[in-house]
């Protein structure tokens, strides 16, 4: 009697003992998962949404009061705004251009050589410069730009340039940006690129080079086109990332005396409004400005372009 | 070997002249990375004047260097060493609350389960896709109004926020590691901390180290962000550097200030506030140029 009572007793006991652990591991999973985000969470309300709310808050309003577009036209009007966004563009153009042809075709030509040493010292030497951003890369191409003490004279004579000054005219001034960006970031998405050609299957390729392909029709035929979305991906990162420009002209401006001037750049207008002229909310007008057009291409990107297709 | 040699005697003209022409680029481009790196090393063992008038790249002299090193760290009391120290500072303390509170986030987004995970994973993209200068004039105006500009905690907060140290760990630990294993060691008896530290933590060396570096290189070298919420003494080595160039009279003629700083100190201030991460870039070059930091480059 009592063996009948414990057998039949045991899968029932047993099922409902799976039943409840199984509920309370995944209420004990959903617990630790929420204690573990919660730092990260208030970190991402503190630097993220909540900084983003006030900057809202303070470009619809002044001294408080709710000012509908007042200050976005304020900035609008400024004679400043719209030769800085010129020149944003422009350095924007020139950049995401050279990057997207030069990176893609430099990419290409690493992964094909065949001495292994040979491409990833290459690809060491290409990302060294990353090391160097913000005000240190400046300041060596102050010198690099300088004909007087450039390690490279003979290009900027043979280039016209005769002094620092002469090289950070206006007119020249994108293309300056654009090589200095360059030379920081391209290293990186060369790697990046390279890692993306190494993911194409190599029967692929080879199916292509019986079938009569060149290196050239390979390239254009089926590797760029399976490297889009990585190219893309570049391409939008860097065109938000260039609308922020700010420590470059800066660094240039203090160099420059002046020729480069204190409000080349939209973030630097933004910087003035907020620290010479007192005015947060002129301030945060350009700011959101620029915040939207970056969160616009990111929500884009990440439904959009294929690239974070598990979430 | 012998098949690739083989090949290149085929080689018609056109293809022969498509190889040189790669080849050429692929040198053209080397220099154009390394030129600048390698007269960065040379210029501190130089005076002004050599620098001026003497092959670019000649040696000066061990003496010269140390002259220019001296009239740095003498610049204005060793002000530079409290730029680096400052910098270090604020980077090691936000590399340290990053990776304390990006992994377990990491890993909570890939193998647990619990309500709003695909917001929060969809508001991680989205924010990491959002270049971090966006936010500097918001995090600014926030912090200014709840009066912390001045406070290293303006730099290490906002340094800590890593949500691209999330997602590498998220898809680190989504790859990884399986449920399974999370889950045989449930059957065992494992709390939920436990499997953690004991099944996951033990297995993240590499995204561990791979987040801090990130980290700490992209925080070393971010210069609005500080350069806005910690003047004066307090700021780090980035924007110690743009300061350091007010003091060069080749660059500001009018500056009448009494302590100058010559072109060649500048040029080892830019070497000293570079070291760091050109230390951190030599250790971490294997897996550097694997292509494995993919979307590593933001900045």
């Amino acid at each position: 009697m009592t063996i009948l009572d414990q057998t039949a007793a045991r899968p029932l006991r047993g099922g409902q003992l799976a039943k409840s652990r199984n509920g309370s591991v995944e209420r004990a999973q959903g617990r630790i998962g929420l204690v573990f985000v919660s730092l990260y969470t208030l970190l991402l309300v503190v630097f993220g949404v909540l900084p983003s709310l006030y900057a809202i808050y303070l470009a619809f309003t002044k001294r408080g009061a709710f000012a509908g577009f007042d200050n976005f036209i304020r900035v609008f009007k400024d004679y400043r705004f719209l030769p800085a966004v010129e020149h944003v563009g422009l350095f924007l153009v020139v950049w995401l251009v050279s990057l997207v042809v030069l990176v893609v075709l430099l990419a290409l030509i690493v992964h094909s050589i065949g001495v292994r040493w040979l491409s990833t010292s290459m690809r060491f030497l290409y990302y060294i410069p990353g090391a160097l951003a913000g005000a240190s890369s400046v300041m060596l191409w102050l010198f690099v730009l300088d004909p007087t003490v450039s390690p490279v004279a003979f290009v900027l004579h043979g280039l016209g340039l005769n002094s620092l000054v002469g090289a950070v005219q206006a007119d020249r001034l994108p293309f300056v940006l654009a090589v200095i960006a360059f030379w920081t970031g391209a290293g990186g998405w060369i790697v990046v690129m390279y890692g993306a050609l190494n993911n194409i299957s190599k029967d692929l390729i080879e199916a292509a080079r019986v079938d009569g392909a060149g290196p050239i029709r390979t390239a254009w035929s089926i590797q760029i086109p399976l490297m889009r979305k990585w190219i893309a991906y570049m391409v939008i990162l860097s065109f938000a990332g260039g609308t922020q420009l700010f420590v470059e002209p800066r660094v240039l401006s203090q160099a420059s005396r002046g020729v480069v001037s204190q409000d080349y750049s939209l973030n630097q207008l933004a910087f003035l409004y907020a620290f010479k002229q007192s005015d947060f909310n002129g301030s945060a007008a350009i700011s959101l400005v620029l915040l939207i057009v970056s969160l616009g291409l990111s929500i884009f990107f990440v439904f959009k372009g294929g690239l974070f297709e598990r979430v | 070997m012998s098949g690739a040699a083989a090949r290149a005697h085929d080689l018609s003209p056109a293809a022969w002249l498509g190889r040189a022409f790669a080849i050429l680029l692929l040198i053209v481009f080397a220099l154009f990375f390394v030129v600048p790196l390698v007269w960065l090393l040379i210029a501190p063992t130089k005076t002004d004047r050599q620098l001026l008038l003497e092959a670019p790249f000649a040696f000066g002299s061990v003496d010269t260097l140390v002259a220019n090193w001296s009239s740095l760290v003498t610049f204005q009391g060793g002000l530079i060493w409290t730029w680096i120290g400052n910098s270090a500072f604020y980077c090691l303390a936000a590399l340290a609350i990053a990776l304390v509170v990006s992994i377990p986030a990491g890993y909570a987004l890939a193998l647990t389960e619990f309500r709003g995970r695909k917001a929060l994973l969809a508001a991680t993209l989205i924010v990491m896709l959002v270049p971090s200068t966006a936010l500097v004039l918001p995090i600014f105006l926030e912090l200014s109004a709840v009066k912390l500009i001045g406070n290293p905690l303006a730099a290490i907060l906002p340094f800590s926020f890593f949500p691209f140290g999330v997602y590498l760990t998220y898809i680190y630990f989504s790859t990884a590691i399986s449920r399974d294993l999370l889950d045989a060691a449930r059957i065992d008896g494992a709390s939920e901390v436990q499997v953690f530290m004991r099944i996951a933590m033990p297995l993240a060396t590499p995204v561990i180290a791979l987040v801090g570096f990130f980290n700490f290189t992209g925080n070393w070298n971010n210069y609005f962000l500080p350069y806005v919420t910690l003047p004066g003494r307090k700021a780090p080595i980035q924007v110690g550097l743009a300061e350091l160039l007010s003091n060069v009279p080749a660059f500001n003629p009018t500056n009448a200030a009494s302590t100058t700083i010559s072109l060649s100190s500048l040029a080892l201030a830019t070497l000293i506030a570079i070291a760091p991460v050109m230390i951190v870039f030599l250790f971490a070059q294997r897996f550097l140029v694997t292509g494995m930091t993919a979307g590593g480059t933001k900045e």
